[in-house]
């Protein structure tokens, strides 16, 4: 390169070989990493594919060795994880049947987090752990009816698989006969979750942002900082693990529902999770209003109340709502709290206090125990899709909607 | 006088949401270190767990936890800078590309953390392992197996917003003047990003590397599945091995113990760790950042 360029010496920008190697390997880095996130869709959908041309097979190979059939393990070998973490993941959606006799009947209703008694005694023999109780493997043989029983009886043939199967509305995708992938419950479950998080997360947020943005006196605004950012610094596996010891039995002890853990407590919880982004983001808004909007209105004789309430609040709407699309994405997408303590069941049931499961959770959980490549390894890169195209279509919405109306409605003025 | 009372109220009832967060805060952060406190001991740091994991330590994860965010953080702090020195240095900060590319990372730092797992199972795992397989152990299976190696990866992927995000604003507080003089002294460009604008922001990456770090030893929806382990008998050997994790750990025996009431004291003990570790490199990314604001605007 340098025979090539031959510049008179202080005329012209210096042009040396290192500088043009530094700055074409710098874009290559930069248009690398920016490749990546295209990378992220082309994967996962591709993953997915398979549900719809139908390549994918149905599960003939049993992917989860039941609680009560460890040596089914040998079919997964090949692509299974290995070690302990195989066996670990296998008992854990297993173990649908409830340890209350009274949901025993459906199978779906689940409380992987109370560690039933079957998941334990599963765990504990993959695990080869200390001495598992016989009594306690009977109860699991009998608490997972559903479980395939690998060991001997030849597997009935599957129906086959058509798309149309994940507009059904059961999520049962481990079930021997007739495996459903329908997308509804976790798609109802996941709304539930975020809307009952924001139901409760997102009024706190923006009230806490302005009073500390309007009323607070100065103290008060230097110790909301430091708590918001503790708070955003909490990772969600320590949430979800509050939610579900400390959380679930404070709530359950004052409402006693059916089922401690369900989406009202995994929605407690995530609302835990999503007021700092609503504060941070609502509270740039709230700040962002122009001076001599409060200004005239309290020239006007209004009170700061009524400044705060009726013309602070309405002109960082867009900036509040961009806020709650940014906790909607949060939420809809956090696995941790869900996976956690939400009870982990695919119902289709309007009440919030039942257990649910959502999509993320769905794919956390089932992820490590089905064969890779099989047809609901893709389902669940499916349900992946879904994640993606909602997050990317609330950033989408948030980012140039909003930003640009709340732009144009302060220039306006 | 009732314009007043309303007043007084509607007031009170953002104070009471202000302060009802915080009370939420130091009942989480309390509850945790009151619960977790008596379980840290030395042994409890320095040991692996043991009698099937209802005793002993947690050693293993901690060991786990810190080969991730280092391996993670030697691939994503570089990567970002240099993205990040691209976005602000070279490519014109209000071109439509630099607004797409913004929108990019926008959309990178919100896609759900599970999604990443995914991606690191498709991409890393059964393509980047696959291949690599194929070319070198002739198909037998060796790195298209869940490791440390592609959890590391998927991580600095997670964490790559961050790093961009914090290194481009501490780009941006290093004031014009300084380019402007270097360039005027005969400098080229890559000159002067090298010696002039980076030594000028080290502490902007140094901020952004802590904040990675941080996300990165908090988040398990990205390893649930990229290589993870429930239990290892041993410390990872390599790049191609397992990994027990702190959060993960809290995660199964929360759930998964063979017994969950026993391994209360564990479980709180390993949460306390985890919060720990994440809230000491939170709050030095918050001074360090803290230094750099006040440093610019002098």
């Amino acid at each position: 390169m340098d025979t090539k360029i031959k510049i008179p010496e202080g005329l012209r920008k210096r042009m040396r070989p290192s500088d043009w190697i530094a700055a074409q390997s710098i874009r290559a880095v930069a248009v690398v990493s920016l490749i990546t996130i295209f990378l992220i869709l082309v994967f996962v959908v591709k993953e997915a594919v398979p549900v719809f041309t139908g390549h994918a097979e149905t599960s003939q190979a049993v992917a989860v060795a039941g609680p009560n059939a460890s040596k089914g393990d040998s079919n997964a070998s090949p692509e299974s994880y290995g070690g302990a973490s195989d066996n670990s993941a296998a008992a854990a959606p297993e173990s649908y049947g409830d340890d209350s006799s009274t949901a025993a009947g459906t199978a779906a209703a689940g409380d992987s987090s109370q560690s039933d008694t079957s998941q334990a005694a599963a765990t504990q023999q993959s695990y080869g752990g200390s001495g598992p109780s016989d009594a306690a493997a009977g109860v699991a043989a009998e608490a997972a009816p559903a479980a395939p029983d690998a060991s001997g009886e030849e597997l009935s043939k599957p129906k086959p698989f058509t798309p149309w199967n994940l507009l059904s509305l059961s999520w049962s995708p481990v079930s021997n006969e007739n495996p459903m992938f329908g997308v509804w419950p976790l798609i109802l479950g996941s709304l539930k979750v975020t809307f009952i998080a924001l139901l409760l997360g997102g009024p706190i947020a923006i009230l806490s942002a302005l009073y500390t943005t309007t009323f607070a006196p100065r103290w008060a605004r230097e110790i909301m900082k430091p708590a918001i950012e503790l708070l955003a610094g909490i990772p969600s596996v320590v949430l979800g693990f509050f939610t579900l010891v400390v959380l679930a039995s404070i709530l359950q002890s004052i409402f006693h529902w059916d089922f401690r853990l369900n989406a009202l407590v995994g929605g407690v919880g995530m609302a835990l999770a999503v007021i700092p982004i609503i504060y941070t983001v609502s509270e740039d808004a709230i700040a962002a209003i122009p001076r001599h909007l409060t200004e005239g209105s309290l020239a006007l004789g209004a009170t700061k109340w009524e400044t705060n309430f009726l013309v602070v609040l309405p002109a960082a709407t867009p900036g509040i709502f961009a806020a709650l699309l940014l906790g909607v994405g949060r939420a809809f997408g956090e696995t941790m709290i869900v996976l956690m303590a939400t009870g982990n069941a695919a119902l289709i049931d309007p009440g919030l206090a039942k257990p649910v499961r959502t999509l993320s959770a769905s794919i956390g959980a089932e992820m490590a125990e089905v064969v890779q490549g099989d047809l609901h390894y893709s389902v669940l890169f499916f349900l992946g899709v879904l994640l993606f195209a909602f997050s990317f279509g609330l950033n989408a919405v948030a980012e140039f909607g909003i930003r640009d109306r709340l732009l144009k409605r302060f220039k306006g003025i | 006088m009732n314009k007043k009372i309303i007043g007084k109220l509607a007031m009170g009832l953002t104070a009471l949401c202000a302060f009802g967060t915080i009370a939420a805060v130091l009942w989480i952060v309390g509850t945790i270190v009151w619960q977790g406190a008596p379980t840290i001991s030395w042994t409890f740091l320095t040991s692996a767990p043991s009698e099937g994991m209802t005793g002993g330590g947690i050693f293993p994860c901690i060991v786990g936890t810190f080969l991730l965010v280092l391996i993670m953080s030697v691939i994503g702090v570089p990567v970002g800078t240099i993205t990040a020195i691209y976005l602000s240095e070279y490519v014109d900060r209000e071109s439509t590309f630099a607004k797409w590319v913004r929108f990019a990372v926008n959309t990178l730092a919100g896609i759900p953390a599970i999604v990443f797992g995914l991606f690191g199972l498709g991409f890393f795992v059964r393509f980047g392992g696959g291949g690599l397989d194929a070319i070198f152990s002739h198909g037998k299976l060796h790195w298209a197996q869940p490791n440390i190696l592609w959890a590391s990866f998927t991580m600095a992927l997670l964490t790559l917003p961050v790093v961009i995000v914090s290194v481009e604003e501490a780009l941006r507080n290093v004031p014009q003047e300084l380019r402007a003089a270097s360039l005027a002294l005969g400098a080229t460009r890559w000159e002067t990003i090298w010696k002039v604008v980076l030594p000028n922001c080290m502490t902007g990456v140094l901020t952004g590397a802590i904040l990675a770090v941080s996300r990165g030893a908090g988040e398990v929806a990205p390893i649930l599945f990229t290589g993870a382990a429930y239990f290892l008998p041993q410390l990872p050997g390599g790049l191609d091995s397992q990994f027990m994790e702190l959060g993960y750990h809290v995660y199964i025996m929360a759930t998964q113990s063979p017994d969950v009431e026993a391994t209360k004291g564990i479980q709180y003990g390993t949460t306390l760790v985890l919060l720990s570790l994440t809230f000491a490199l939170n709050f030095s990314a918050i001074y360090l950042r803290a230094t750099l604001r006040r440093r610019s605007i002098q």
